[in-house]
């Protein structure tokens, strides 16, 4: 079910976004990777397995933001939707399902090709665009998503504030990112690189940011922080949400 | 691939474990491809499967949870106590629930299952039902599988379903390993006139070479007593026990059933089915899922398996119907993962206890009847393993799925 590939088993993560922030070194990373993205048991399979994860906390705050139905098939039905650095698009195919127009953007061209060609056989209409976010011209969406991008970002001030920007009044920004703790250090960038659960080079601790600054952040951006949950892991568990932030967490906002 | 006829859910085999899948997928928005190699009206003819099945009190809840019950209930022996003994010697269990706890479960011909299930298949647009198809080639893709058959039709979904029962060719195909031993004994199954009521009492008579099970069944319309026999026999003596006239089978009955209802007034046509215990480690594959008795079979004497079937039915549907509300389409690789993870162990576990009562209760010999005899006592002494016979006959134990809780 793979797409067949040439690069590596390492294991890896992400995506690349947009803005002149994003470092070179990375998006070719990334991009090198692209190809692996869909299969499950690759060197996305992290990501894979965050998805439901990350998706429950979505579904959520869309219901609690829109006042819709938790049970409603298409809770997106006439909403547009923006992902910020979507990979190949593991959150813009979901985020289709439920019913949103879907724009996807990532910095490297190969994960946006790699993008379309699934989209095309899951028979899901999504636009995708390469380039960066500052520089393409795509004006407003209902809700913004940016999961898993802003650690790999140099000026995250900058990012937050294109994110801001292509807010509709009344929208909806979702982020992820992991927290900069001895746990998150210890845990995913020396363990889960060394043994290969995400590959080499994904992650550099220093560019992670906590809660607390990124709520700072996103203030000075002009966006209001509304619900914040942990993405913790244990092995009876497998990955979930919780209380606890000290890994990864995941945040809803809203134009202030 | 047919493009106009992609539906979520490719099910190969609609037995009864595979047609309640379709409609209790259907309950949930889910569009369904059910292809079956029987004909309905010989699956359904008076006399085809002299079978019956006990099903337990969260199996009831999925019946009626998927609006089947209010038609079959008519149908339905319940079952008040379970009763165990050892060669009829001293020593009997018995299982029965506090009065607030409800009955054991309910007894059904399976052909009165099969003939609501079918009914309600006909009924529900969902469904696309493909009888007499023989299927020529199966085939998972990226995106979709499908399924062509033997007169050129092609079935498309975005999830395929081995529901074919123990011979699952769609798990052999995907190379889907499975740990089995043969029992080298056979079931035969017949149905039993007897003189004196049940009153409700399931029993599990157990024999050096097998357990021997009778199971109350509504009396006939004309007021004659009945129950369904379930006679667990050696392979090599089973041909000639089926070959024996009436007159002589009945006699072999008899004399297994002491004076427990009477005299046995009239036994019907006799089938016979191999037994066996088989577990798949995966129960998944890519855009693959397994359920009931091609995912697991188990030997019927504690009546598990069909019951095992429809938490594998609960449970996946569950799992997708969670798997929708995120936007993850039927053959999502982490939603299989849940369902794996959440059925693997359960179906194991039942398999594991109703073997080790087989292997348990069949070993000749007085050393074995003596622990046979220990270990009945043991169970009596042991409220917890009680407690749990108990809640795995009325399939209330493990974490349940939604669709089979009240
Ligand atoms: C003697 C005996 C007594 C039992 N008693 C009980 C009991 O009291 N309680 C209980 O809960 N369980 C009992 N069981 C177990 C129970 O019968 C099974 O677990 C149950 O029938 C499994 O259902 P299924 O739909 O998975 O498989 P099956 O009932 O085997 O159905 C499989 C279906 O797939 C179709 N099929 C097979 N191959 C193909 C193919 N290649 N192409 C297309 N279609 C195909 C068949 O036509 C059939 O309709 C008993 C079993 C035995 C042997």
């Amino acid at each position: 079910m793979s797409d067949a590939t040439t690069s590596p088993r390492s294991n890896s993560t992400p995506p690349s976004t947009g803005g002149a922030t994003i470092r070179p070194e990375e998006a070719e990373h990334f991009g090198r990777l692209a190809r692996e993205w869909w299969d499950p048991q690759g060197s996305s399979a992290m990501l894979h397995r965050l998805n439901p994860v990350r998706l429950g906390f979505i579904r959520e705050a869309v219901d609690e933001h829109w006042g819709g139905d938790a049970e409603s098939a298409k809770p997106l039905a006439g909403k547009t939707a923006l992902d910020v650095g979507c990979g190949a698009g593991l959150l813009c195919e979901p985020l289709a399902r439920l019913g949103a127009a879907v724009t996807g953007v990532d910095a490297a061209p190969e994960n946006v090709a790699a993008a379309t060609a699934h989209a095309d056989g899951a028979r899901l209409d999504i636009r995708y665009l390469p380039g960066e976010l500052a520089e393409l011209d795509l004006g407003r969406f209902d809700l913004v998503t940016c999961l898993e991008v802003i650690e790999h970002v140099a000026d995250k001030a900058v990012l937050l504030r294109s994110l801001a920007e292509r807010l509709v009044p009344g929208g909806l920004a979702i982020l992820s990112t992991p927290n900069r703790t001895p746990q998150s250090k210890l845990l995913l960038v020396e363990g889960a690189e060394a043994v290969g659960m995400i590959p080499k080079g994904t992650h550099h601790w220093s560019d992670f940011v906590t809660p607390e600054e990124l709520c700072e952040l996103l203030r000075e951006a002009g966006l209001e922080p509304l619900a914040m949950k942990g993405i913790g892991f244990s092995p009876m568990k497998g990955l979930h949400l919780s209380d606890d932030l000290s890994l990864n967490y995941i945040l809803s906002a809203k134009p202030a | 691939m047919a493009l106009s006829d992609r539906r979520d859910l490719l099910i190969l085999g609609g037995g009864l474990v595979g047609m309640t899948l379709a409609l209790a997928a259907a309950k949930e928005g889910f569009s369904s491809h059910v292809v079956d190699r029987a004909d309905p009206a010989e699956l359904t003819a008076e006399g085809f499967d002299g079978r019956a099945s006990a099903i337990s009190t969260a199996s009831w809840n999925l019946f009626r949870n998927i609006g089947l019950a209010e038609g079959l209930d008519k149908h339905a022996c319940p079952i008040a106590t379970i009763a165990v003994t050892d060669q009829l010697k001293p020593g009997r269990i018995d299982f029965s629930p506090e009065p607030h706890e409800g009955t054991l479960g309910r007894m059904f011909a399976n052909r009165q299952l099969r003939l609501a299930l079918f009914e309600a298949a006909r009924g529900e647009p969902l469904i696309a039902w493909h009888s007499q198809a023989e299927i020529v080639a199966r085939e998972r893709g990226e995106h979709a599988v499908s399924a062509t058959l033997a007169d050129g039709q092609e079935l498309a979904g975005a999830l395929m379903i081995a529901a074919e029962g123990r011979g699952s060719p769609t798990r052999e195909e995907a190379g889907l390993a499975i740990a089995k031993w043969d029992y080298r004994h056979r079931a035969i199954i017949t149905g039993l006139e007897h003189e004196k009521p049940h009153e409700n009492v399931a029993w599990e008579i157990f024999y050096p070479a097998g357990p021997f099970a009778l199971l109350p069944m509504l009396d006939g319309a004309d007021g004659t007593h009945r129950s369904a026999l379930v006679w667990t026999v050696d392979e090599a003596d089973a041909a000639g026990t089926l070959k024996l006239s009436d007159r002589a089978f009945l006699a072999e009955v008899d004399k297994r059933m002491g004076d427990l209802f009477g005299a046995v007034t009239a036994v019907g046509p006799r089938a016979s089915f191999p037994l066996g215990f088989h577990h798949t480690a995966r129960i998944t594959g890519d855009r693959l899922a397994l359920v009931g008795d091609s995912a697991h079979g188990i030997h019927p004497i504690a009546g598990q398996g069909l019951n095992l079937g429809l938490r594998d039915v609960g449970a996946l549907v569950e799992v997708l119907a969670d798997g929708a509300r995120l936007g993850l389409e039927p053959g999502d690789a982490q939603l299989l993962a849940r369902y794996e993870k959440w059925r693997g162990l359960d179906a194991f576990m039942v398999a594991l206890a109703t073997d080790g009562l087989t292997r348990l209760f069949g070993i000749p010999g007085p050393a074995a009847s003596a622990v046979r005899r220990f270990g009945m006592g043991g169970v009596q002494r042991m409220p917890l393993l009680k407690r749990w016979f108990m809640d795995e006959a009325r399939g209330v134990s493990g974490d349940v799925p939604e669709m089979l809780r009240a």
